[in-house]
Parts: structure tokens; C-alpha cells; sequence
């Protein structure tokens, strides 16, 4: 009977550091959703969420390298290091791969560009940032065609589960940007609120 | 050299990390709006200014040098 | 000089140049709209130097302040934007958003010439690569203004390329943030400083924003000379201003006085007046009492908290409710507010709706209370001086009123009419009320 190979110990090492991943980018995108609209966490405080968001995403940079690492190192599926960043270089699963290096080189932007925020500029910044929103999906879309892992069972929920997460912070923004007072109307409000409690 | 803490005041979303990193130069008000004493920063507390500037999700807190 | 300019300096008697002490100097002495003829029979065509930099050390010996408000020295804004690197824009800044003000509009209409020869003559000092004329809709019809350049064009007067932008109607348009976000395409709201717009302003250059009656004194500086405009004024504030006056009766006219004069020569004072507004609605009330001792000078008016701002006086007569009145700007302020920072557009309704409090009968003891900690939180909070400026105005109201809130504490009211008479416009209503009209 064969044992567990080391390449089969790097092919699960790479999927479930793969999954983890996913999983920290779900949180780490909710957090940042959330901190954008002043959105808090019941229970932390304000720096709380920031911090996690930042902390999270660094994480997920570490799974990431692992995850990375030992797909490349595994024998028995040839990906090539080019393909960790460029797009369809690799010979194997060429498009789901593809979409890994588009995420990966999607979260590299993201990470570098808020560790250098404060060079940058806020308005630079604020601009590249809004490429999570590219990420996100791009990473599930990777997890998802890339093995199947996540299509069937507990890890199918798990997907599911992501999903709606992502899909239900990022509503409650929209529907309170929608809500939120425009600018120019946000004094008159004050001034009938002010009227109307006295 | 000194540095002083400022606030864009558009930029400024309310978020009030800045508060609750640095309570001995940062309050808020009762809208949840930080107050600034203007004072420069003291030198023990300098490099967790510099965290505060750096954790303001709007990049409004800035430290400037002291004139 | 043609024969027809010189049969007018003939029957004038004088020529400007002479007679540093002689009014008017800005507005036509004729009391009527100045067009070319008259303007160049009068002072010719612009004084140019023949290169940048030269009209700068003039600008500074005259002692030159800016005229919309600040009374920053003129020679040292020339001087900084000219240093600053690129090639600048000017923008002459007639964008008079002070309801109570009417010079910027009298000038406009009355002497445009003068100002747009400033306008030319700052270009050229600075090294300007655009000109701007910066005003309000209804100051001058587009037909106007086009008959206005075309002529100057058909004379060859203007060596930098002018063009006009119309202001949005708003409070704040003539910010010098606001009007470069105007100018660069956006809504009349000020911009967080630095960079000030002497370092970068429209499109990136540096920009020298100057009020139209401070580059009027400048057209003329550059004709007669730095002590010719020193003939009238104060040592440390020389010169003229022009001042718009309102007095107790209603009626309001644009006049012109040497810094330094008087206010019981330019209001009407006695029993019929109670207070007087200095400085207009970022101003402050002095008792009449007060007024009748002080003088259109910032020397005179600042211990007694007040200064000479854009020569707004304003009479309030006997019978009105200084506090309604103060009640009803603060609350068109308020409204007028760009409502980007939090402590502004949080704090100047919260005031607004308390001073409407105190107009009213028997307020709350708390009004005062909530008073006071509303306009601690709001000073100097915001990115623009406009919750400073309106505190002002409250400060001074909750002080020379003190008696009158007394009154109303108990029920009362001195007033025996309460017909508004501070001018307060509409405010805004949507977003497009910030911007350029289409």
C-alpha cells in the first residue's frame, strides 16, 4: 500500500493552506467593509477592527507563501514560479491558476500600497485600495475552479458561507451609502432635527 | 525636534481610532469629532503618535514639525 | 494723451496723480459706470512695468492690504506666488458672497476697467500665464462682459490672456480654496490647507487670489505711485476703502473713505440707532455708544473686538430685536455651511437653533450653557474660517445683546417691530447650488 507521499503531503499542505487563506481574505475584506462605513464589531473596540483587518490580511500574506511554495514544490503537478504572479504561464489548470497569480499580484498592490500609505498620498491610496473588490472575487474564483475541493461537502458550505459574508457586509454598505445624507442637504437635517427636538 | 498633531477636518470620518490609541493628547467630542489640544507631542509619546497617524483609516491625523 | 483726455483733466482741474487726497479714487467721481473713453481719459491705459517682479516692491512700500477681508499685505502675495515656482494664475475675486456688501459690485459695474488693468498688472508682476475675473451671476451682464473684453482687445490693453468664471452663489465662493476648486472644474467648498493656493492652486500652478478692489488700488499704485496712495489713510493702514453702508432708515450705499475715518461720518448715529455691525456677517455688533467713538481702521477697531474686515456697517435701528436678527443670519450661515467637517456641520445648526431659542420668549436657562460648549467645540475646528468667523458674529451678539436676553428671560421683548431687516438670501437646496451654473 503507498503511504502518504511527500508530494501528496505538499498537495495538502497547498489545499488546505489554500482554504485558510480564503478564509482570512473573507474576514479581512467584511473588516474592511465594515470600517469604512464606521461599521463596528459588537463588543471591540474601534481600533480593534482596523487592527484586525491589518493583522488578518498580514496572515493571510503567510498562508499565502505557503500556499504558493509548496504548489510550486509539489512534483506532481507542474506550475512553474513564473505562474505565482504572471497570469496563464502555467502549463497546469492554466486559467484557475491564472486567476491565483491575478489575485496574488492583486493583494501584493493592496498590502504594499497601505504599508506606504502615508508617501502615497490619501487620495492615491483610497484609489488602488478600492482593487479589493477586484481581489476577493478573483481569489474565490481560483479556490473554486482550482481543485475541487470546495464544490461538494462541508467545504461547499464553507464557500457558501464566504460568500454571503462578503455579499452581506458589502449590501449593508451600499444600502447605507444609499441612505447616508448627500453633502449638501447634511446641515438641514442637523438644523430640523435640532427643531424638531425642541 | 517636536512634532504637533493636526486633523484634516474633511477628511476626518468621526472614526475615533485616534481617541482611543492616544487618549493622553486625543479626545473626542460629543459628536465623535477629536479635539486636539495643539500642544507639540511629548517626546515619550512619539512613536505612539506616529501609530495613531498611521492607523487612521481616512489618513487624516497628521503630525506635522513644530513650528 | 489725446486732445479730448486732456480737455477733461482740464475741466476736472486736477490730475489724480496730484491730488493724493482727493475721493473718489476707485468709483467714477461722476457717479457714473466709467466705460473705456472715460477710464483711459481718466488714467490712461494699464501702467505696465515691462516685465515681472517690478510692481512687486511698489505693491509692498505702498502698504497695500487685501480688501476682502483678511487684509493680508498685498506686496507679500505678490511676492510669494511670483517665487513660487511655475507660471501662475490671478484671479481677480469678485465673488462678493457677503449679503450686506455691495462694493465689489458697485466697482464691477461702475469702474471695471480699473479693476481689469489690476488684474493685467498682477498677471504681469507675478508672471502669469491665465487672468481670471471671478464673479457672481447678476453683478454684470454676459453682453457686458463681452462688450467689456472686446474692447480692451480692439485697444490692445491686455498682455495675459482673461477670461471670466461665474461663482455659484454660495456663502463660500469667495474662499480662496473654494474659488480654486471652482475654477478647477469642482463645488464652491474649501480644500483642507496647505498647500495654500499660492503654492498650488488652478491646474497645479501657484494662484494668487486678490479681491477686485485690492487690485483696483493696485492699477492705480502702478499709475501714480506708492506715495501717492500713502496721501490718504494711516501710517500703518494707508489708503482708501470702500465701505458699504446701511443705515437705520434701510437705505444702503457703496462709499469710498481714507481708512481711518470715522464711523459717525459714514452712519448716521444717534437715539435711533442701537447697535452697529462691523465687518458684516463674519463681523461684529458694537454698541452705538461704541461706534460713535471708533474709526473705519483696524487699529481703532480691534481692542473693542472688532475690525474693518470688507467695510460693512450696518445700523440697526431702535426698535428691532437684535437678537432675531442675529437669530436669522446665523441660521442662513449655518446653512451655508460646505458641511465637510464634522464639528462645523454639527456645531453651526446646534448654535443656530439655540440663538432662535433666545429670540424667542422665556428660553431654557440651559440655551446659554449649550451656547457656550457648542461654540468651544466649533472654533478653529474646521478646515475654513467660516464657524470662526460666525462665532464671532455670536460672541458679539450674545455681548452687546446681554440686556435684551435679560428681557427675554422674563418674557419680554424691546422691539416694536419685528420686521426683518438684515438681509438673509435663500440658501442652498441641492448640490448643483455649489456649483458653476450651466
Amino acid at each position: 500500500m503507498s503511504g502518504i507521499t511527500s508530494s501528496t503531503a505538499l498537495w495538502y499542505a497547498s489545499r488546505a493552506t489554500g482554504i485558510i487563506c480564503l478564509v482570512l481574505l473573507t474576514a479581512v475584506m467584511v473588516l474592511g467593509i465594515l470600517v469604512n462605513r464606521q461599521g463596528r464589531l459588537p463588543g471591540l473596540p474601534r481600533f480593534a477592527v482596523t487592527g484586525l483587518h491589518r493583522n488578518l490580511s498580514l496572515l493571510a500574506v503567510g498562508f499565502l507563501a505557503v500556499h504558493v511554495a509548496t504548489a510550486i514544490a509539489d512534483p506532481f503537478v507542474t506550475i512553474g514560479l513564473a505562474a505565482v504572479v504572471v497570469p496563464l504561464a502555467s502549463p497546469y489548470r492554466s486559467l484557475w491558476i491564472g486567476l491565483g497569480a491575478v489575485s496574488l499580484d492583486l493583494m501584493l498592490v493592496l498590502i504594499v500600497t497601505s504599508l506606504a500609505r502615508a508617501h502615497i498620498g490619501r487620495r492615491t491610496w483610497r484609489g488602488l485600495h478600492w482593487l479589493a473588490y477586484a481581489c476577493w472575487p478573483v481569489a474565490l474564483a481560483h479556490s473554486v475552479g482550482s481543485s475541487g475541493d470546495l464544490r461538494a461537502g462541508p467545504l461547499l458550505a464553507l464557500t457558501a458561507a464566504c460568500t454571503l459574508a462578503v455579499a452581506g457586509a458589502l449590501t449593508w454598505r451600499i444600502v447605507r451609502a444609499r441612505r447616508a445624507t448627500p453633502r449638501a442637504r447634511r446641515v438641514a437635517v442637523v438644523l430640523s432635527a435640532q427643531a424638531g427636538a425642541r | 525636534m517636536s512634532s504637533r498633531l493636526r486633523v484634516n477636518p474633511i477628511a476626518c470620518a468621526g472614526h475615533g481610532l485616534c481617541a482611543e490609541l492616544l487618549p493622553e493628547l486625543i479626545s473626542l467630542d460629543e459628536w465623535g469629532y477629536p479635539v486636539l489640544g495643539g500642544q507639540p507631542v511629548p517626546a515619550g509619546l512619539d512613536r505612539r503618535a506616529r501609530s495613531a497617524v498611521a492607523s487612521c483609516p481616512a489618513l487624516a491625523l497628521l503630525l506635522s514639525p513644530a513650528p | 494723451m489725446t486732445g479730448r483726455a486732456a480737455a477733461l483733466m482740464a475741466a476736472s482741474g486736477r490730475h489724480p496723480g496730484d491730488d493724493p487726497a482727493r475721493l473718489p479714487r476707485l468709483l467714477p467721481a461722476d457717479g457714473r459706470p466709467a466705460g473705456l473713453p472715460a477710464h483711459l481719459a481718466t488714467h490712461g491705459p494699464p501702467a505696465y512695468r515691462g516685465g515681472p517682479g517690478r510692481l512687486i516692491a511698489d505693491a509692498a512700500e505702498s502698504g497695500l492690504t487685501g480688501r476682502g477681508g483678511a487684509a493680508f499685505p498685498a506686496g507679500r502675495k505678490l511676492a510669494a506666488v511670483a517665487a513660487a515656482g511655475r507660471a501662475p494664475v490671478v484671479v481677480a475675486n469678485g465673488a462678493e458672497s457677503e449679503p450686506l456688501s455691495a462694493k465689489d459690485a458697485a466697482l464691477l459695474r461702475y469702474a471695471p476697467h480699473l479693476v481689469l488693468d489690476g488684474l493685467q498688472l498682477a498677471a504681469e508682476a507675478v508672471g502669469a500665464r491665465r487672468a481670471v475675473l471671478y464673479l457672481h451671476a447678476d453683478v454684470i451682464s454676459a453682453e457686458r462682459l463681452d462688450a467689456i473684453f472686446s474692447e480692451r482687445r480692439s485697444a490692445g490693453l491686455d498682455q495675459t490672456a482673461a477670461d471670466v468664471v461665474i461663482a455659484p452663489p454660495r456663502f463660500l465662493s469667495g474662499q480662496e480654496t473654494a474659488v480654486v476648486s471652482v475654477l478647477n472644474g469642482g463645488a464652491a467648498l474649501p480644500a483642507f490647507t496647505p498647500p495654500r493656493p499660492f503654492e498650488r492652486g488652478v491646474g497645479g500652478a501657484p494662484t494668487l487670489v486678490q479681491n477686485v478692489e485690492t487690485l483696483a488700488h493696485l492699477a492705480l499704485i502702478a499709475r501714480y505711485g506708492a506715495a501717492w496712495f500713502r496721501g490718504l489713510g494711516t501710517a500703518d493702514e494707508p489708503g482708501s476703502m470702500l465701505a458699504t453702508v446701511r443705515q437705520a432708515d434701510g437705505g444702503s450705499a457703496v462709499t469710498e473713505a481714507a481708512l481711518g475715518t470715522p464711523l459717525a461720518d459714514l452712519v448716521v448715529l444717534g437715539d435711533h440707532v442701537q447697535a452697529v455691525l462691523v465687518g458684516g456677517y463674519h463681523g461684529s455688533w458694537l454698541p452705538a455708544s461704541s461706534a460713535a467713538l471708533l474709526s473705519l481702521s483696524n487699529a481703532s477697531l480691534r481692542p473693542s473686538g472688532a475690525s474693518a474686515g470688507t467695510g460693512v456697517l450696518a445700523a440697526l435701528p431702535a426698535g428691532r430685536c437684535g437678537l432675531a436678527e442675529t437669530a436669522r443670519v446665523v441660521r442662513y450661515l449655518a446653512l451655508e455651511s460646505a458641511g465637510q467637517c464634522g464639528p462645523c456641520l454639527n456645531g453651526l445648526p446646534r448654535i443656530a437653533a439655540a440663538l432662535a431659542d433666545l429670540a424667542g420668549s422665556r428660553p431654557d436657562n440651559r440655551v446659554i450653557a449649550d451656547l457656550d460648549r457648542w461654540a468651544g467645540l466649533t472654533e478653529a475646528r474646521g478646515a475654513c474660517h467660516h464657524p470662526d468667523g460666525t462665532l464671532r458674529f455670536v460672541r458679539s451678539a450674545l455681548r452687546v445683546f446681554a440686556a435684551e436676553i435679560r428681557c427675554h428671560q422674563q418674557g419680554r421683548c424691546t422691539a416694536t417691530s419685528g420686521q426683518p431687516f438684515l438681509p438673509v438670501p435663500a440658501g442652498p437646496a441641492a448640490e448643483a447650488d455649489w456649483r458653476r451654473p450651466r
